[in-house]
């Protein structure tokens, strides 16, 4: 059995006194800004994300990645608790969790969530240390033709299940592509959109444009709209749910959780969509399904054993082909980077403490927020409470120290600045940031691999076609973005999206 | 508004694509277009601008059929005590050092705030949190940031 050796090696790395102690930071961590308002796990990664150049590789990642799915089970809390979603996968769970709260459930339906959550991300994690190798075998038959059609195909794929306009998720990413093009081109040295400024000649920092869009746009963006919050219930009390309770949960947290690891794996999935069609599809199946939105448990366990799972599952194109799903992966990609690891298919074979130990400090994060959340359920209350006026200035020091870090000047804050105005301004035309990050990560590479595709067949662009595994994703590529433009589809996708918000 | 633009959000990003994208083209004419077989340094530029143009052009058309929402309020106090905030950071860290350039981030961005108000628990807190960073980034991980800048003979 390869597998339980490579899983018993990754323990031996998850498990070790330093990783577990990081793996304990990141849940933690990320439980708190999932708590907290406005704060979400994009801002919080890119602003970590210097402090972690000093730490092995294995232990950066294993944070991170905590803070991710940490912030899953904080943004849970505060949906019950004052009905405001903490993340955005957090939307749907408001819906009855905030119901079962103010009939004095608020307890149970924290627990249903909690062990939701722990049960998606237990099998999620075997579900990506049973794929992870054989997709590893697939990427390394893969040549430059493959990986560009492979990227565009991802980027389809982030437009087709991102909410709001075609048009400008498009744009939006080619956007984010040409900005990747700024700094020195690899090939012939030249510098490119530089404008003569040596700063830029090294190309933009994505930790800068994260935390300027995420960060400081998202900041702009709440003080606009600046609202307290109230709690509903001051006691949280019987946390424990009942046999019968748990047997309702059953079905509602499978589903979910193979909603969540299948729309995961999707570029542009992750934990958001994954939350809201496992809601919808237990709403149609269910035989509770008259008391959904009045506090039904199964309306709590699905969305939020779905948003678990899809936040895990979005780990294994970025794992595998070195490919992110979304911002937060490209944030990975970028630490992974920073720490001198090339990413894609060869992590596994060159790195396999680090792939292996990334895996199971997962499964033990999840173990962590179970035990952690419910004893600490007091402290996360207080946290909800925090306002956000004595909080959004703490988090513009950590973002300008955070920036000024990465190269210790200040051309980096002022460029954090600006594209905090323009973070803004997306925001106020309804263009989403998120396809930008993602192009913007993929830039360079895709350049890299259109050229090297196009060199080994002397300019012939029909080898993107001829080759089967390339022609196959470019043809889904073409087939995903025709279903979408079609309008009956576009009507039912608008639906979708409206029902969710 | 006038009565032309129907979709004033399509037409400013349409507008926003058009000129990126539209710049990007006109940049990369100086970058060596190369062929296919070998790409210059202006290839994938040029044609990822001429996309953009494309998109913006969809875009702007869009805006004069199709009626959209109006924009709505410009949080323009936010805007510039954020940004300006930011800005008198990065402005301040060299000639100052962190102690000030932190006291001068937190005060800007806080009256951006309409909750804003000066009492001795908030003004602790910022006291607080500026020493906290002066521990844990500057003695503790070691990122070189003076505490007291050029100005202070630091």
């Amino acid at each position: 059995m390869e597998i339980l050796a490579n899983l018993g090696l990754g323990l031996e790395m998850a498990a070790s006194l330093s990783n577990l102690l990081y793996c304990l930071i990141g849940v933690f961590l990320g439980t708190a800004i999932g708590v907290l308002p406005g704060l979400g796990p994009v801002a919080t990664i890119a602003m970590l994300l210097p402090i972690t150049f000093g730490l092995p590789p294995t232990s950066a990642l294993i944070m991170l990645a905590g803070i991710y799915y940490g912030a899953q089970y904080g943004g849970s809390t505060t949906a019950i608790l004052v009905n405001l979603p903490g993340e955005s996968s957090s939307v749907v769970t408001a819906i009855d969790g905030y119901q079962m709260a103010r009939k004095g459930q608020a307890g149970k339906a924290l627990a249903v969530a909690a062990i939701g959550s722990f049960v998606a991300g237990t099998i999620c994690t075997f579900l990506i240390a049973l794929a992870a190798p054989p997709l590893t075998e697939v990427a390394l038959k893969f040549g430059p033709a493959e990986y560009f059609s492979l990227m565009t195909l991802g980027l389809v794929a982030s437009i087709v299940l991102a909410s709001g306009s075609l048009l400008h998720a498009l744009g939006m990413i080619l956007l984010g592509l040409l900005l990747g093009m700024v700094g020195t081109d690899i090939n012939s040295g030249l510098a490119r959109y530089s404008f003569d400024s040596p700063h830029l000649t090294d190309g933009i920092n994505f930790v800068v444009v994260a935390m300027g869009v995420f960060g400081l746009g998202e900041i702009i963006a709440n003080l606009q709209h600046e609202t307290t919050r109230t709690m509903t219930a001051s006691k949280i009390t019987g946390l424990l749910p009942s046999w019968a309770d748990l047997r309702r949960m059953v079905g509602p947290v499978l589903r979910g959780t193979g909603m969540g690891t299948v729309l995961g794996i999707l570029p542009g999935g992750g934990a958001m969509l994954s939350s809201f069609a496992s809601y919808a599809l237990e709403k149609k199946i269910s035989p509770n399904s008259e008391n959904f939105g009045k506090g039904a448990i199964e309306g709590v366990a699905a969305p939020e054993s779905a948003n678990n799972a899809g936040a895990q599952a979005s780990f294994i194109p970025m794992l595998t082909l070195g490919i992110p799903s979304n911002p937060v992966m490209a944030l990975m990609i970028g630490a992974m980077m920073i720490q001198g690891i090339q990413p894609g298919p060869s992590v596994m074979t060159e790195q396999p403490a680090l792939f292996w130990g990334l895996i199971v400090s997962m499964w033990i994060g999840n173990a962590m927020l179970l035990v952690l959340n419910l004893p600490l359920i007091g402290l996360w209350v207080k946290m909800i409470s925090v306002p956000y006026h004595l909080l959004f200035p703490a988090i513009l020091v950590f973002c300008a120290i955070g920036v000024f870090s990465l190269s210790n000047n200040a051309f980096d804050v002022y460029l954090m600045a600006s594209f905090g105005l323009v973070g803004y301004m997306f925001r106020k035309l309804d263009c989403e940031p998120a396809p930008l990050m993602l192009g913007f990560i993929l830039g360079p590479m895709m350049e890299e691999y259109l050229r090297r595709a196009l060199l080994l067949s002397r300019g012939d662009p029909m080898v993107f076609i001829e080759r089967p595994i390339s022609g196959t994703m470019l043809v889904i590529a073409v087939i995903a973005l025709v279903v979408v433009i079609s309008p009956a589809i576009r009507k039912k996708r608008e639906e979708a999206f409206r029902e969710e918000e | 508004m006038n009565g032309l633009i129907k979709g004033p959000k399509d037409f400013w990003a349409g507008l926003l694509y058009l000129t990126i994208g539209g710049l990007g083209v006109v940049l990369a004419r100086d970058y060596g277009m190369g062929d296919a077989a070998r790409m210059g340094p202006g290839y994938f530029p040029t044609v990822l601008g001429a996309l953009l143009v494309i998109f913006g052009a969809a875009s702007l058309g869009r805006s004069l059929f199709r009626r959209g929402e109006a924009i709505g309020a410009i949080a323009w106090k936010p805007i510039v005590l954020i940004v300006g905030a930011t800005v008198a950071f990065a402005y301040l860290i060299k000639p100052a050092g962190l102690v000030l350039a932190l006291t001068a981030l937190i005060l800007i961005s806080a009256s951006a705030s309409s909750r804003f108000r000066f009492e001795w628990k908030a003004t602790a807190a910022m006291f607080g949190l500026i020493a906290f960073c002066s521990l844990v980034f500057v003695k503790g991980l070691g990122i070189p940031l003076p505490l007291f800048g050029t100005w202070f003979g630091g």
